[in-house]
């Protein structure tokens, strides 16, 4: 290896790790069924409550154990990374648009426009959401697409609220005042001078926004309001598990680890994101 | 005289109570330079950015009893004809250039801003241009450099930018915000000398803030000297200095640090603080901290035209002493 190259990966060792962490949990998704030993329905009652393979009684047959219903805890994890991250991304993902624009109207403008944003947020700050959520969807009805939009209204208010504080700074800087005296629109000004300077914070909650909707959405499914619950997903796993934590910690603690490292992954390809896009760190 | 360029009378500003700047009235002729100096809060910036349309509307009332560019009506403008003023016909140019830059886009992107806004070149020539801007604004190995963020620039480099910003659209009038303050004394000597030539070689009007008084003595042509929100005295720049005629230029004058004076005889501070802006003034503003102050300064002084071209706001110059 080339002394460039390994320079090269020392300084990005953490966007590497972290992408490296995505794209695996992104092709296990994809290749689910070539990879999963058996499908995620499948019962084996004689197994039931199956420790790991790396545990007393344990075998190769169920590399990590087996559920309440003798369900191969490995197959499911691998399936439940299909509903987990697809709803996770979208739902961070909107939350993220919706936010970001509600605080950069809200910090921008100020005013009335800002009262009403804020009142927005602080009403669904102060309201239970799994109530709105119950309702919105016992309205939409259930559905991948009718949960992604509810999880998006539950993340929106973290990109708000930081969005109007960073834009808050940023407008009073000099350089929009400058950019304003050489004649530059207002929608260029919000876009290229404001908004661009105050992506820093979006990253930060769209890692943590991830595993609030990864987790929600397995709320909801355990509600019966969201996606079908037979569908396996991390959220629902660890919800399971629940019951059987002195029994049968495996069941839980899979899923959580997966939620954790996804979590991890998305937070240190963030962070380095951050770093790369900002012109001020040296290369 | 010819119609100047800049012609402004009576301007007041208002931030709620807060009133900035108390019927201010000056005018910019083309190819001179008008120094306006006064302490931190006098209302300098304050008048040139309300001139320009650049306080919020929400926030700032501005009201004026004439404020003309090239004889055009200026408070009468949309926001958009004054979006096509800044930039091309009036270029603005900051005190701290690294906190006027915005740092996530390269020079050359800043300066190509203005050239395609204002002078419809499309993006491949705007670079050219821009590059060819640096050069004239003295940054050396521009071709590189347009490439580069502000960070990557020294404090010096930067001003140089920012003035290439300001003139990409060739304004008829520069207004120089302190745009030697956060420079070194040297650079500060380069960058005044750059900003002269060009206004030479272009025949600009030139509006220069400062609070310098010894740069003000080198680079006016007229200065206008404000106190609490209005102009106290103007007057040709040899005439102002030789004989300032208003006790606060002439304290300002006397509070300046020099070498060649005895010990003792150097700097004398003028005692007191300017008076809080968002409670009305009665009277002369400056009284309070005057040495020469008398009963009629409770009422307050016209700026009355004294001799050719100078003009002053005190009750001792008209000839009425108690």
């Amino acid at each position: 290896m080339s002394a460039l190259s390994s320079r090269f990966l020392l300084r990005n060792s953490v966007g590497i790790i972290g992408a490296t962490i995505i794209l695996t949990a992104v092709a296990i998704a994809v290749f689910a069924p070539l990879i999963a030993p058996v499908t995620a329905s499948q019962i084996d009652l004689r197994a039931r409550l199956a420790p790991p393979f790396f545990v007393d009684g344990g075998s190769i047959k169920h590399l990590m154990g087996t559920d309440n219903l003798g369900r191969d805890i490995f197959s499911r994890l691998i399936y439940g990374s299909r509903i987990s991250l697809a709803v996770g991304t979208a739902a961070a993902l909107l939350g993220a648009v919706i936010g970001s624009l509600m605080g950069i109207l809200a910090g921008y403008f100020g005013g009335k426009v800002d009262g009403v944003i804020s009142w927005f947020v602080d009403v669904q700050l102060a309201f239970p959401f799994t109530l709105l959520a119950i309702f919105l969807l016992g309205t939409l009805g259930g559905g991948f697409y009718a949960v992604v939009i509810v999880l998006a209204l539950a993340t929106w208010v973290n990109y708000a609220r930081v969005v109007r504080a960073q834009v808050l700074t940023v407008k009073v800087q000099d350089y929009v005042l400058a950019a304003r005296a050489v004649g530059v629109g207002t929608p260029r000004t919000l876009w290229r001078y404001i908004f661009a300077n105050s992506t820093a914070p979006i990253i930060v909650v769209a890692s943590f926004s991830t595993a609030q909707a990864i987790l929600t959405q397995a709320a909801l499914s355990f509600l019966g309001v969201g996606i079908d619950p037979s569908i396996p997903s991390w959220g629902a796993m660890l919800n399971d598990g629940r019951d059987y934590l002195q029994k049968a910690w495996w069941i839980a603690t899979f899923p959580g680890l997966a939620i954790a490292l996804t979590v991890l992954g998305v937070n240190l390809f963030g962070d380095w994101l951050r770093d790369r896009l900002d012109p001020r760190s040296a290369r | 005289m010819s119609r100047p360029l800049l012609d402004v009378k009576d301007l007041d500003v208002r931030f709620g109570p807060l009133h900035a700047v108390r019927g201010v009235s000056f005018s910019v002729a083309p190819g001179e330079t008008l120094g306006v100096v006064g302490e931190s809060g006098s209302g300098k910036s304050t008048t040139m950015l309300a001139v320009l349309g650049l306080h919020p509307k929400r926030q700032a009332n501005v009201a004026a009893d004439r404020l003309e560019f090239d004889g055009e009506d200026l408070l009468s403008k949309s926001d958009g004809q004054m979006r096509d003023l800044r930039g091309r016909r009036v270029g603005l140019i900051f005190q701290d250039p690294l906190a006027a830059l915005n740092p996530l886009m390269t020079v050359g992107k800043q300066i190509g801003e203005v050239l395609i806004r204002h002078r419809g070149l499309d993006k491949q020539s705007a670079r050219g241009e821009a590059v060819k801007l640096l050069e004239r604004t003295g940054v050396p190995d521009p071709m590189r450099r347009a490439s580069q963020f502000p960070h990557q620039f020294s404090g010096g480099m930067r001003q140089r930018v920012m003035i290439a910003i300001a003139l990409a659209g060739r304004p008829d009038l520069l207004i120089a915000d302190e745009p030697t303050t956060a420079l070194d004394v040297t650079v500060q000597a380069e960058i005044v000398r750059l900003i002269r030539d060009i206004q030479q070689a272009n025949g600009m009007g030139l509006v220069w803030i400062t609070h310098d008084l010894a740069l003000m003595a080198r680079v006016a042509d007229r200065v206008m000297v404000m106190y609490a929100g209005a102009v106290v005295e103007e007057a040709p720049v040899d005439r102002l200095y030789a004989m300032p005629r208003h006790p606060y230029t002439a304290g300002l004058l006397g509070s300046i640090a020099r070498l060649d004076q005895p010990r003792g005889k150097r700097a004398r501070a003028i005692a007191g603080t300017p008076p809080a802006m968002d409670q009305p003034i009665s009277g002369c503003a400056f009284a309070p901290r005057c040495p020469v102050r008398f009963d009629k300064c409770a009422a307050a002084p016209p700026l009355v035209s004294l001799d050719e071209g100078v003009r002053a706001a005190c009750w001792r110059l008209t000839g009425e002493q108690a």
